[in-house]
């Protein structure tokens, strides 16, 4: 936060900032993650570049005032580009002793704190197992504390509305917001026309919320306890119109986007799970697109579902996290051997087994890769971003149909969760997707059913085209009836062949034909410096860390470039060119070493991994740390 | 259905080029049989038909049909089946199933699929023991089924299937067997032509693990004794002589003696339309030696179909929001123009 104070028209001092990364944390019912998407709303329609990180518990009400029920929204916004929700805070506004405790080590030195000094009672202190109050015993004399009365306040403010006391408290987290909308100058209109549409047929608590919130700023405006106020002046983006997203609304809208320029029907059956349940959520309301959602039985059934929907010629696509993936293995291993397109989503959390549900991960690189028995490949795409979580859906569907083959997207609960802006698309620029179907037998002459070639004039389910694509031929269409499954298959006809030599040609068919999607992807673009001492390497949710940590590296003066993999199978055809241009590889990865372990194996690079599994994404300085560690080295 | 003049269908046309490969003697043979002939009855294209199994002696049944068909894995073929039928409503889609598929692995889709009451006819070929894998006991063996897996006998009770398809909500609910062809045919047509979920027990014979256990019901001499064919809006009435029925004490069954007992109106008549399941419920309970067990319908009540649910709410969703919109998707949120 470098800063330079201008005088304001009043006598108030206001710094115009470059960037804030401002945390709300308080108790599960709280209302912080309302109040934090309501800031990073405002933040983004005034013309600020965003990036959040919501973080909480995997309980839904744990205990109130207990450390476990602690719920946190990160917003990171600025007036310049970035591309993560921030490493340290700025600010940090607390509701509880319980969430001072487990978030005050993320706040900068000399940051601001904002205390609701209500709820440091005895018995609030017990609960976050606090034994002396820290607002007294100067433990926090190393930051900039703004001790402010909320609930108080709060109830004073809406007192006419005629809540019951529990109702008014419910209103304290648009009190805290208008205070930090006061602070930040955001304007207050987006958020009450969101009260206004959210809460219209309830009167009382619409006028109660609007009450609490215009009270929130007003005593910021009024009652001197601020130290400053800051300005972020508008982010220099690319010129458009843009929306906020998230991870997953992008995933649903890039399904749809798909299936419609398609002109496809799309089947898309899940169980609901953290973080992928938001992706069924979105598609429900999206049955005037032709879309079918099912909420199946299990996660088994979801993907039997899609698989069967997509033999019948829709797009099956099923959702999940890792736990789910497992338990899918064998019908994604059917949906190989019959060839059949599937998209498979996978908003990777903390593993294994229920692991941290609610907390990012990316160890679901090799399951997706392996994770099924015998020669079994799919085709692997993961997106960087939130917003890129559009364009991978996209691509996922338009791989999955060309090839016939399940494609995995490997998204994770931080991009899932957090938001971007967006800019809107123009619809005549995205790629085009187009499926066909055969309407009528496929043999020719001299072919026969021998040689596994067929009778002329009869369809051949598995006679392929230049790229070794079988025909997706729908059930319904008179003339190519014809039989599937997971028995191995003589190539041509389809029929059951337990020959070996038959086997083993259908097992390297199947991989050259995953192999040839390379054919259709991008080039892997070299970021940063195109060759020299050090190339960082990494493949999804971590773009944003990763792409900070490599410029500041620049901007002190070391060589480093950046490839970020989209695709991890097939890699990009010129993967090998751009590895020969540097002389180290460094992996950063929220996992063992998965990526490395496939590079190091396929390229043979000698690439360092750095890895962190704490159920949070990298910090830019750990990164930093990192690669001019591997430079001195 | 179709409306247009179809090629009329012979069984054989249904034939496809598959060797088949079931072991001499199998009661899959006859069902494979009458399967074609009641297809051909139905005046239904051929190309709208699918055939969607798992594992196990019965799944192979698809590849030797000549129209769609999709072997699965094991137990899950009521998903596949589920997902061809959103995808393609207009098909006939059958499931073909094992006692070991359906009911031991496959249970929970099983259960689910017909509480959705999603249009597909699943047959769940029942021979009480695992063939393919040469001889387990399953979930359906009686108690003391000696096999490679229970040396000393099986100690845990059987699933009674067709209790569990009531329970589970089946809008359509019948048993046959293998060895009685006529009535295998017509079941089979009966299913067909129920709308909703149809769920078919049909005893099998497996000649290699299991030989002769529905012999009781299927050999002449002992089955009009112990097997009970029902006939909606008709008396209850089984026995080489047509005179033991079945009488209700409260809502306990008894079998009575016709003329000795009681007159022939005391005889509960079958009513396979009726909503209450109790019914149903207790002639899915009829076991051999004390009760004869039930062939032929059981239940069949009318309820809308999953995918006739589903297409109805495409359609409102349709009418109200109108035809999707992409650009209007995108921009359902707060926008702002960096100029």
């Amino acid at each position: 936060m470098s800063a330079t104070a201008t005088p304001d028209s009043a006598s108030r001092k206001v710094q115009e900032v470059e960037s804030i990364t401002i945390r709300f944390a308080g108790d599960s019912g709280d209302g912080m993650q309302l109040a934090g998407t309501q800031f990073t709303n405002v933040s983004a329609v005034l013309g600020n570049d965003i990036a959040t990180f919501p973080d909480f518990p995997a309980e839904i009400r744990a205990p109130a005032g207990t450390l476990a029920g602690v719920s946190g929204f990160q917003v990171h916004f600025a007036s310049s580009d970035i591309h993560t929700p921030g490493d340290t805070l700025n600010c940090l506004v607390v509701m509880n002793p319980a969430a001072l405790k487990t978030n005050l080590r993320d706040l900068e030195p000399g940051g601001i704190l904002i205390v609701n000094s209500d709820s440091f009672g005895a018995n609030d202190l017990k609960k976050a197992k606090y034994t002396v109050n820290p607002l007294e015993d100067g433990s926090l004399k190393g930051y900039r504390v703004v001790r402010v009365a909320i609930d108080t306040l709060n109830r004073e403010a809406v007192k006419e509305c005629g809540l019951t006391p529990k109702d008014s408290d419910r209103c304290k987290n648009f009190f805290a917001l208008g205070l930090v909308y006061w602070m930040f100058e955001r304007p207050m209109d987006g958020t009450l026309k969101y009260i206004k549409d959210k809460f219209g047929k309830k009167i009382d608590v619409l006028e109660a919320n609007t009450r609490s919130l215009k009270a929130g700023y007003n005593y910021g405006d009024t009652v001197e306890v601020m130290p400053v106020q800051y300005r972020v002046a508008k982010a220099k983006m690319t010129p458009g119109v843009y929306r906020k997203i998230t991870g997953n609304e992008a995933m649903a809208m890039g399904l749809v986007t798909a299936s419609t320029l398609a002109e496809k029907q799309l089947v898309f059956s899940g169980y609901p799970i953290t973080p992928a349940s938001d992706i069924l959520h979105q598609l429900a309301d999206m049955k005037n697109f032709g879309v079918k959602t099912l909420q199946a039985e299990d996660e088994i059934a979801a993907v039997g579902i899609a698989i069967g929907a997509a033999y019948g010629g829709a797009i099956g696509i099923t959702a999940t996290s890792g736990p789910g993936i497992c338990l899918k293995a064998e019908a994604i291993g059917l949906a190989v051997m019959t060839e059949l397109p599937l998209v498979v989503i996978d908003v990777q959390r903390g593993g294994p087994s229920t692991g941290l549900p609610t907390k990012t991960e990316q160890a679901d690189l090799l399951q997706a890769m392996f994770g099924r028995n015998g020669e079994c490949p799919v085709a692997i795409v993961a997106p960087r971003s939130p917003g890129d979580c559009f364009d991978m859906a996209f691509e996922a569907i338009r791989i999955a149909t060309q090839f016939m083959v399940p494609t995995f997207v490997l998204s994770d609960g931080y991009i899932a969760n957090g938001a971007e802006p967006w800019p809107i698309p123009d619809l005549s620029k995205l790629p085009s997707i187009k499926v066909q179907h055969p309407t009528g037998p496929n043999s020719s002459n001299g072919q026969t059913h021998e040689n596994g070639a067929g009778e002329p004039g009869t369809f051949l389910p598995y006679k392929r085209n230049e790229l070794l694509v079988r025909p997706w031929a729908i059930p319904g269409t008179p003339g190519l009836e014809h039989r599937i499954g997971g028995i191995e298959k003589q190539d041509g006809t389809g029929n059951v062949n337990y020959d070996g030599h038959n086997h083993e040609h259908m097992v390297k068919t199947r991989a050259q034909k995953v192999a040839n999607i390379a054919k259709t992807i991008p080039d892997l673009e070299i970021e940063g410096d195109q060759d020299g001492d050090l190339l960082v390497i990494g493949w999804g949710g971590t773009y944003g860390s990763i792409a900070t940590a490599v410029q500041r590296a620049r901007r002190k003066g070391l060589k480093v470039g950046q490839v970020h993999f989209r695709h991890l199978n097939p890699f990009p055809k010129n993967t090998a060119e751009v590895f020969k241009k540097f002389k180290k590889f460094l992996i950063p990865e929220l996992n063992a070493g998965q990526l490395l372990l496939l590079l190091r194996a396929q390229f043979l690079i000698p690439a360092q991994g750095y890895n962190k599994v704490q159920g949070r994404p990298f910090l830019v300085s750990e990164l930093e740390e990192a690669i001019e560690g591997i430079l001195k080295s | 259905m179709a409306t247009t003049a179809l090629p009329t269908l012979k069984p054989q046309d249904f034939a496809s080029d598959q060797e088949i490969r079931w072991c001499p003697g199998c009661g899959d043979y006859s069902i494979l049989a009458q399967m074609k002939k009641a297809l051909s009855t139905l005046n239904f294209p051929r190309e709208k038909m699918a055939f969607v199994s798992g594992i196990g002696c019965s799944s192979r049944f698809p590849y030797y049909m000549n129209t769609y068909g999709f072997h699965t894995i094991h137990g899950r073929a009521p998903t596949f089946a589920t997902g061809l039928k959103l995808a393609q409503p207009e098909l006939m889609v059958w499931v073909v199933t094992g006692d070991g598929d359906g009911l031991s692995i496959g249970g929970n889709h099983l259960i689910h699929a017909l509480r959705r009451n999603i249009d597909i006819k699943v047959l769940l070929f029942n021979n009480e023991i695992y063939g393919l894998t040469k001889g387990q006991y399953s979930p359906t063996s009686r108690v003391g089924t000696k096999s490679k897996t229970t040396l000393q006998g099986s100690v845990d009770s059987p699933i009674r299937p067709l209790s569990m398809a009531i329970a589970a909500e089946a809008t359509f609910v019948a048993r046959t067997m293998d060895l009685d062809p006529n009535h295998l045919t017509m079941t089979l047509q009966r299913a067909a032509a129920h709308k909703g979920s149809a769920f078919v027990e049909i005893y099998q014979n497996c000649k290699i693990f299991n030989d002769g256990v529905f012999e009781y019901v299927t050999e002449k001499t002992t089955k009009s004794d112990n097997a009970m064919f029902l006939e909606h809006g008709k008396p209850m009435i089984f026995g080489k002589d047509r005179n033991k029925g079945i009488r209700l004490n409260g809502l306990t069954p008894e079998v009575v003696t016709i003329g000795k007992d009681c007159a022939l109106d005391d005889v509960v008549v079958h009513d396979e339309n009726v909503e209450n399941p109790t019914m149903a419920y207790l002639l899915s309970r009829f076991m051999c030696p004390a009760f004869p067990e039930a062939f032929g319908v059981v239940r069949n009540v009318s309820k809308p179909s999953y995918d006739e649910l589903q297409a109805k709410q495409s359609a409102d969703a349709l009418a109200k929001k109108g035809k999707g919109d992409l650009m209007k998707m995108f921009k359902n949120d707060d926008l702002w123009t960096v100029e």
